[in-house]
């Protein structure tokens, strides 16, 4: 018995789906980042062992790629987060439905 | 069989932490959850050979992201709890659970379908120049010959990403609010949050 590419996909999956639900299930502005947070560390668990399972090392330079994409999307996110905050002392997404021009 | 005992371990370890960030109500308890949650994905990188990735991992998530999130946090009124009613709480469910399907359609159809060559194969560093076999000479091999122009802009990506970050959280961050007396605080002109409303009891 040993783990194979199938069962690092699944785990992949159920992580995004966790992740899929936490953006679609909550109204926090905040816990919206963190579910994009755990989407994009699910697909790169599955970048990883794809990469391992080929024995090729594109995978992991994606999995490269998406990490500094999700440190600069926290960066100018967490900006407008604080910006919102300030204007309007809510974090509810309900609240980004007048956008007020 | 320590691999088998550690993916399982770690794979329940995750699952767990990352439905406590999307379950819990308080905004602390889910910060917690998802670093050690972050944490816990780098050990699947260990396993899986990718050392470098996985350092990566601990360094940028649990050093640099979450701090960000937890020095953001301070400018939130985070122990407020926010109304969650939603409409219709079995569209989420529904939704979450087609999208999962497709996702694993999605990763499933080429795997199975297409016999992958490796390009970059694993130990191309020792085979091409000789130095020690090793994942980091690898990755910086295949990093700084075919995408070195991705790196490059990935570069430039965060320099702007860094700058529009302070540019927009840093306005009128040279008034203090603190030092100033309670008549000169600018107005708000929206609802007072809890603890102005405590303030104006007193």
């Amino acid at each position: 018995m040993s783990i194979t590419l199938n069962d690092y996909l699944a785990l992949s999956t159920i992580l995004f789906a966790i992740g899929m639900f936490g953006a679609v299930r909550r109204k926090n502005l905040l816990m919206l980042f963190f579910s994009t947070e755990i989407m994009l560390n699910a697909v790169n668990i599955g970048m990883a062992a794809i990469s391992k399972f080929h024995g090729d090392l594109t995978g992991q330079m994606f999995a490269f790629f998406i990490v500094a994409i999700a440190a600069s999307e926290v960066a100018i996110g967490l900006g407008l987060l604080i910006l919102w905050f300030k204007r309007h002392n809510t974090l509810n997404l309900d609240s980004l439905q007048k956008m007020e021009g | 069989m320590f691999e088998v005992v550690a993916f399982y371990l770690f794979a329940f370890l995750t699952i767990v932490m990352f439905s406590i960030t999307v379950l819990t109500k308080n905004a602390l308890y889910a910060l917690s959850s998802l670093a050690a949650g972050m944490i816990f994905i780098s050990a699947f990188f260990f396993l899986l050979n990718a050392d470098f990735l996985g350092v990566v991992q601990i360094i940028v998530y649990t050093g640099a992201v979450m701090a960000l999130y937890a020095f953001g946090m301070m400018f939130f009124d985070s122990i407020s709890d926010i109304d969650e009613t939603i409409a219709n709480p079995k569209l989420a469910f529904f939704l979450t659970g087609i999208v999962a399907v497709i996702v694993v359609m999605i990763f499933m159809a080429p795997v199975i379908g297409a016999n992958v060559t490796a390009h970059y194969p694993v130990g191309m560093a020792a085979n091409l120049y000789g130095t020690i076999d090793g994942n980091i000479q690898d990755v910086g091999v295949v990093l700084f010959t075919k995408y070195l122009v991705p790196f490059e802009v990935a570069a430039v990506m965060l320099l702007v990403a860094m700058i529009g970050g302070i540019i927009l959280a840093g306005k009128k961050m040279d008034i203090s609010i603190t030092q100033m007396d309670d008549y000169d605080v600018p107005a708000q002109d929206h609802h007072k949050t809890d603890s102005e409303i405590e303030k104006d009891i007193k």
